[in-house]
């Protein structure tokens, strides 16, 4: 099971200036696992208190995944994980 | 600096003052690399509404939809852009307007876009004058202000691109 997971700017420190990645698993969870064992670091910056940080919103395929089981949410084979910085300000 | 067309400016103004007293957002997007904003595109301020004071947050999945448009035509955010609105925890300044710079959850929210220019602009109402500053984070994360450039198109202002040929 793999998925092609799209790097923002901010993270492709971790994969080496690569805006796309290879990952595997059939839960964002495992793609997250399997995303820090070849990008050592990269987790730290997705996942916070056993969820996703505030600072990143993660879609599977088309779908926010906060609205379709956070770490839980299932990913498809050839399925696409974006990560996006999330963007708000004001306070 | 940020060099920008007038229209968009304008653009962004008019968002600001419909949008008051909440805060409006929205991102300028252009050819990836080039530093150069073509267009604007208004967000949905998906803070909730009925919070103290107001802040704005980008709707996460209007957000997707417009990157995944961008993308398909080699397109990239090159501005971010929300407005400062008369609320009572933001002091005036001696212009009468709120202040626009960014505040610490702003900074805190710059970090993740290197490179992007955070546009703000201040009113107080939906008539008021207004202030346009631009800011961006430096490698040090220090907040830097950007030298705001309006030009009525790109063709004749030094924009830096390759492809489009500076005044001599």
């Amino acid at each position: 099971m793999s998925a092609t997971v799209s790097i923002p700017t901010i993270l492709r420190t971790h994969t080496g200036g690569e805006k796309q990645v290879k990952a595997e698993g059939s839960t964002l969870q495992e793609v997250i696992a399997d995303l820090e064992a070849n990008h050592p670091g990269i987790k730290d910056r997705l996942v916070t208190d056993g969820a996703l940080h505030r600072f990143v919103n993660v879609y599977v395929n088309d779908e926010d995944v906060r609205f379709a089981g956070g770490l839980d949410a299932q990913v498809p084979d050839n399925g696409t994980v974006t990560i996006l910085p999330a963007v708000a300000g004001g306070r | 600096m940020l060099v920008i067309r007038r229209d968009l400016v304008e653009e962004l103004v008019a968002h600001a003052r419909a949008d008051h007293p909440r805060e409006a957002c929205g991102q300028l997007l252009g050819p990836e690399e080039s530093d150069r904003p073509e267009r604007y595109v208004p967000m949905t301020n998906a803070d909730d509404p009925d919070a103290q004071g107001s802040d704005y947050r980008f709707d996460s999945r209007e957000q997707f939809a417009v990157y995944k448009e961008a993308t398909e035509r080699d397109e990239e955010t090159v501005v971010v852009f929300h407005s400062h609105t008369r609320v009572p925890r933001r002091p005036l300044t001696d212009s009468g307007l709120p202040e626009a710079y960014p505040s610490v959850k702003d900074i805190e929210y710059m970090g993740l876009q290197p490179g992007v220019h955070f546009v703000i602009v201040a009113i107080t109402g939906p008539d008021s004058d207004y202030d346009l500053r631009s800011f961006l984070l430096d490698d040090a994360g220090e907040v830097v202000e950007d030298d705001v450039q309006v030009v009525e198109n790109y063709m004749f202002s030094h924009t830096g691109a390759g492809d489009v040929p500076d005044r001599s």
